[in-house]
């Protein structure tokens, strides 16, 4: 199943005011896995991500999803085949309702209108917010919005989900039931994020970025454990593998 | 710091309202647009001195008002509320026409006085039509029925986005406003602080509209929104529009205070 998998080889990318972006990026994600990317702030992870659905075209490199490399061309099938998760949900629920949201991505690949109600409802329905449907989506709250958001993705049906911070501004309730769910996606999963504690129960591999350039690319609880190259990332250990300040003082 | 996000913009208010399951709510948006339509372009068609030939037009909101349930007092704020746009493109008036068209003893009415009342009249009616017309049909359902009624698409969308987003604008204006008050001791905003923030708006602006372009690429959109939702026509919805729009011609051609009054004079 080769349209699963994500390849970027020697990625570079500069913003137009000279920023430089990425250095030279190259790792390649196969069919099913579930890798997070983890750096400090300005690391390279949103620009990487906006790459993997064509936003932003390489300045150098080749990204390549599934059997088709990024071009304008390809931009369509890319877009039906990466579904990304925004960090904001409010950028992403731009419908006056939650089914019309919901509604948009199918509509625009031209399906019928029984099928898209089906979709909807179906979508909904696995992140747990059907009943939600007709509300409009400023007046849903923030764990809502995220739970919507993620369904807008599902309803294209996407291979490959690709998701800036999930857990960003979520109370743990919510934060613990948003993990949940995306354990049971069978998606390959690309997830930026600083929730280290998450990467760590989600994530099989974790990729390191720093000033654009990856430090490291293994097995996630591998590289958690090496803390010399977290401090060198602007990291830090995730609070579950650091001793608890109480028992152990 | 309600004054922003609270007061002025409650307009989410409105959808509950709209939610509502009165007879008013549940008829077509589309025959409560025409309708309204219909009212808009009759009330403002007359001449500039016309004031009592509007006044049977008030039926039009208050049976709307009535049979849907709705707040009439809410509504009435809200259109104070805007009434300043009305009062300064009438203000000159009184100044620029001083013809002398009424007497009454030794006072005399400018032509630039009944012209104003007969804006604020018009702005009255039309407003609070068009107020009426979002309580009991919702705003989304107006954009829908617009569609259908054949206004240009870009039109809508925008509408439909400005609806959306002003909410989360509001909130970043206020989330701003706060922000600055809380280092401002001496009271109140300079003018320096003021441009500067409506600028910094301006951008943040940008950025969530670039962002929302991104989010709706992603989806497939090719610059065509496209809306699930069925209206049927039903006789309710057509007998709607066409019992009001008759009633608004017979007011538009009769001046039905006068004739009233010419019948009440004549019998005395």
């Amino acid at each position: 199943m080769s349209h699963h998998i994500v390849e970027v080889e020697d990625l570079h990318y500069t913003y137009p005011d000279g920023t430089a972006g990425l250095n030279g990026m190259s790792f390649r994600i196969l069919h099913g896995e579930s890798v997070a990317l983890v750096g400090a702030n300005g690391a390279g992870k949103s620009t990487l991500l906006l790459h993997l659905n064509g936003y932003l075209s390489p300045g150098r490199g080749k990204v390549r999803i599934g059997d088709h490399p990024l071009s304008p061309k390809n931009l369509k099938i890319i877009r039906r085949t990466v579904g990304m998760v925004f960090q904001d949900p409010d950028d992403q629920l731009f419908m006056p309702t939650v089914f019309d949201d919901v509604a948009f991505g199918p509509l625009n690949l031209g399906l019928a209108e029984k099928d898209v109600e089906e979709i909807v409802q179906k979508s909904l329905e696995i992140v747990g917010v059907a009943d939600l449907k007709k509300r409009p989506p400023y007046k849903l709250s923030g764990g809502e919005k995220r739970s919507v958001a993620i369904a807008t993705v599902l309803a294209m049906s996407p291979d490959i989900l690709v998701m800036d911070e999930p857990t960003a501004s979520l109370d743990p309730r919510s934060r613990s039931r948003l993990i949940a769910l995306l354990k049971t996606f069978h998606h390959t999963k690309i997830i930026a994020t600083h929730d280290l504690d998450m990467a760590m129960e989600m994530c099989e591999r974790t990729i390191v970025l720093h000033q654009g350039k990856i430090t490291a690319d293994g097995p996630t609880l591998k590289i958690f454990q090496d803390e010399t190259l977290l401090a060198q990332s602007g990291l830090e250990k995730p609070l579950k593998m650091q001793g608890c300040p109480i028992c152990n003082p | 710091m309600t004054g922003i996000g609270g007061r002025l913009f409650d307009i989410g208010h409105m959808d509950a309202i709209a939610a509502g399951n009165s007879p008013m709510h549940r008829l077509d948006p589309r025959a409560k647009l025409t309708a309204t339509l219909a009212f808009i372009v009759a009330v403002v068609s007359f001449d500039k001195y016309a004031i009592s030939a509007l006044i049977p037009f008030f039926i039009f909101p208050i049976a709307q008002i009535s049979l849907g349930g709705l707040p009439a007092g809410y509504l009435f704020k809200k259109v104070i509320l805007v009434s300043p746009f009305a009062v300064l493109i009438g203000i000159f008036n009184p100044m620029l026409d001083r013809e002398v068209l009424l007497q009454i003893g030794s006072f005399h009415v400018s032509g630039g006085w009944v012209s104003f009342c007969s804006i604020l009249v018009r702005f009255f009616l039309t407003v609070t039509a068009a107020l009426t017309l979002i309580a009991s049909t919702g705003f989304h359902a107006v954009c829908v029925a617009l569609v259908k009624i054949g206004v240009p698409r870009p039109f809508v969308v925008q509408l439909m986005f400005l609806y959306r987003y002003l909410f989360v604008l509001t909130d970043e204006a206020a989330r701003m406003v706060r922000a600055v008050s809380l280092k401002t001791f001496n009271g109140g905003v300079r003018f320096k602080t003021f441009a500067s923030m409506t600028g910094h708006l301006l951008l943040r602006t940008l950025d969530r509209a670039q962002r929302i372009h991104m989010a709706m690429r992603c989806r497939g959109f090719d610059g065509r929104i496209r809306v699930l939702r069925s209206m049927e026509v039903g006789w309710s919805g057509a007998m709607f529009v066409v019992c009001w729009s008759v009633l608004f011609l017979i007011f538009r051609i009769y001046n039905i205070p006068k004739i009233i009054g010419g019948i009440i004079t004549g019998f005395f």
